[in-house]
């Protein structure tokens, strides 16, 4: 059976991963914990609903279409709070209790406009095909979630390791103020970083809303306590560090319900970020971070 | 006191009284109890510590009063300080190793170890695990709540002017410096989380005596961002800022009770507002100082044109 537990944990891990990676990449460019980056994944994932449900477009448009739509929503959010904090250089506390606002916010908009309870995905969008491999079992919408993550991932990091947007952004995440005395467009890349972090949280929760096949509004809570594990025991703002984390998380999740018991399954992601902490604050593959008189 | 009452305003001010008092009293004693949260928090970010452990700490503070007023038959006293002190103990061993983090990495930390907290209770058969415990005798008076909460202002108020008020100042401002001056950072920044632990145990202990059941979920990862937001919406310059943002906090879903499943939505909205407009707090001197100012000023102008 460990063969089949390292497949789910393989799709549950490759979910954190993506939904990590948007929330690391706003930590590195912005150095902002945008704790409005867990609501942005659940109206993804609504979005999807919605288009599946009253456009009847195929699935992968509506998953595109969701990337757009919560891309927006996580520009509007940059545009409308970080920006004026970014403006007035408030200290860290300032737009993360900001972001919980605006979490707030969507979520119990989402709540008002699409009811508190459970939605599904009408019968037959969802692929039901699986595969049996001995004693195996896979499901396309687990092929899929490993794939269309690690392909996500892979185009960001190659983005970030070989384009000269790339390099901007890493200019920008060393320092701002440096990057912008370069001619780099510092606030425009900010929005682009805002967008396409909130487009892959929304990804994100589309393919948790398809693999559960239950959404609802409160489904971004959980995501962002996992979020916030990945990337502290990746190392904040490292991509390949949270990529890395999220499937050590999911590993680590699947085997603790497998092996020692359910009810421990919540404990595991900041059991393990607590010690990390503890041991090695600036991440599993950080540098160290600390300021010297 | 009833008697008393009765003997000024007669019956129909007393049936009004009853009628009122049965339906709100567990929101006015959230008044004092949100107010002591707040000051638990103002005083870790007094010093420049952002801990999100709060409402773990306030969770332990509530477990261990409740335990020991259904299991014992000890005094309600006995059974508030043990929900103090536990908390701080448990501040004092996991603070020596956590403290060494700094700004996002300790926020990060504290609200691991809140986490944690919650699924240790959540599995542990002492504690009901996720029934939670039920049946707390209501031991907590309305003078109980005026009572701690005036001696924690009191002693906050009384500790911001000695030696540890303006260590912890120089720590928020340049912890290298206050450090290079002599003053025992580590030691300073255990004693604010200690005693940040300490209220919030205490106001968990005074909680759990008259909401009658308490359970693992009352003291999550929402508690702890929504103690925060009652300090950072009052401001954390000064001691009326989280008190009275406490108060306010705790008004503000009973006064919005019409606008029914949107209600959350407006406490957002102010938590965003207030953050992008009223940086410090609503509770900030300078600025009110200076509303006064421009006031009178107009007014001194409006008497020299007549």
């Amino acid at each position: 059976m460990l063969e089949q537990q390292l497949i789910n944990a393989l799709s549950l891990g490759s979910v954190y991963a993506l939904f990590a990676l948007g929330f690391t990449l706003v930590f590195g460019v912005l150095g902002v914990i945008n704790l409005s980056h867990g609501a942005i994944f659940m109206l993804g994932s609504y979005a999807a609903l919605l288009l599946v449900e009253h456009l009847a477009l195929p699935l992968w448009l509506a998953m595109l279409a969701a990337m757009l739509a919560s891309g927006l929503i996580g520009l509007a959010v940059d545009y409308l709070v970080l920006r004026p904090l970014r403006a007035r250089n408030a200290p860290h506390l300032a737009p993360m209790i900001a972001t919980i606002g605006v979490a707030t916010i969507l979520t119990s908009l989402a709540q008002g406009l699409f009811g508190a309870e459970n939605k599904r995905f009408p019968v037959g969008t969802i692929p039901e095909e699986s595969y049996n491999w001995g004693n195996l079992h896979l499901t396309a919408v687990q092929i899929g979630i490993v794939v269309i993550s690690f392909i996500l991932m892979l185009v960001l990091l190659a983005v970030m390791r070989r384009t000269q947007l790339g390099r901007a952004l890493r200019a920008i995440a060393e320092s701002p103020k440096a990057a912008y005395l370069l001619g780099i467009n510092v606030e425009g890349l900010f929005y682009l970083t805002s967008f396409a972090a909130a487009a892959l949280g929304g990804a994100a929760g589309v393919l948790v809303g398809l693999s559960f096949n239950a959404i609802t509004p409160f489904m971004g809570q959980p995501m962002l306590h996992k979020g916030i594990a990945v990337i502290i025991l990746g190392g904040m703002g490292d991509i390949r560090g949270a990529m890395i984390a999220g499937l050590f998380l999911g590993f680590a999740e699947v085997l603790t319900v497998a092996y020692i018991s359910s009810d421990f399954r919540d404990a595991v992601g900041f059991g393990l970020l607590f010690l990390i902490l503890l041991v090695k604050p600036s991440g599993m593959f950080g540098k160290v971070l600390e300021r010297k008189a | 006191m009833t008697e008393l009452l009765t003997s000024i305003a007669g019956t129909g001010f007393m049936d009004w009284w009853d009628g009122f008092w049965s339906t709100y009293n567990t929101v006015i004693f959230s008044l004092g109890v949100n107010a002591m949260l707040a000051l638990s928090i103002y005083v870790t970010l007094s010093c420049g510590l952002l801990s999100l452990a709060n409402a773990a700490f306030m969770g332990i503070g509530a477990y261990a009063a409740s335990l020991i007023s259904m299991q014992t038959g000890l005094p309600f006293p006995v059974a508030l300080a043990a929900g103090g002190a536990l908390p701080a103990l448990v501040a004092l061993i996991i603070g020596i190793p956590t403290l060494r983090l700094s700004g996002v990495y300790l926020a990060m930390a504290t609200l691991g170890f809140g986490e944690v907290v919650r699924v240790v209770v959540l599995n542990m058969d002492i504690t009901g695990g996720p029934l939670g415990l039920n049946g707390i005798p209501l031991k907590t008076e309305w003078w109980h709540i005026v009572l701690l909460l005036a001696l924690t202002l009191y002693i906050l108020a009384r500790m911001r002017r000695s030696k540890i008020g303006r260590a912890f100042e120089a720590i928020k401002e340049d912890e290298v410096a206050a450090r290079l001056m002599g003053v025992n950072v580590a030691g300073y920044k255990l004693l604010a989380f200690v005693i940040g632990a300490a209220i919030a145990g205490v106001a968990g202990g005074l909680n759990a005596h008259y909401t009658f059941t308490i359970g693992p979920g009352n003291y999550a990862f929402e508690n702890a961002v929504e103690i925060l937001t009652m300090a950072v919406f009052g401001g954390t310059g000064s001691l009326v800022g989280p008190t009275l943002g406490g108060m306010i906090l705790t008004l503000l879903p009973e006064a919005l009770r019409d606008f029914n499943s949107y209600r959350a939505v407006v406490n957002g909205l102010i938590l965003v507002l207030v953050i992008l407009y009223l940086p410090k707090g609503i509770w900030d001197p300078r600025r009110i100082r200076g509303w006064a100012n421009t006031f009178s000023r107009r007014k001194t102008q409006a008497g020299g044109s007549n």
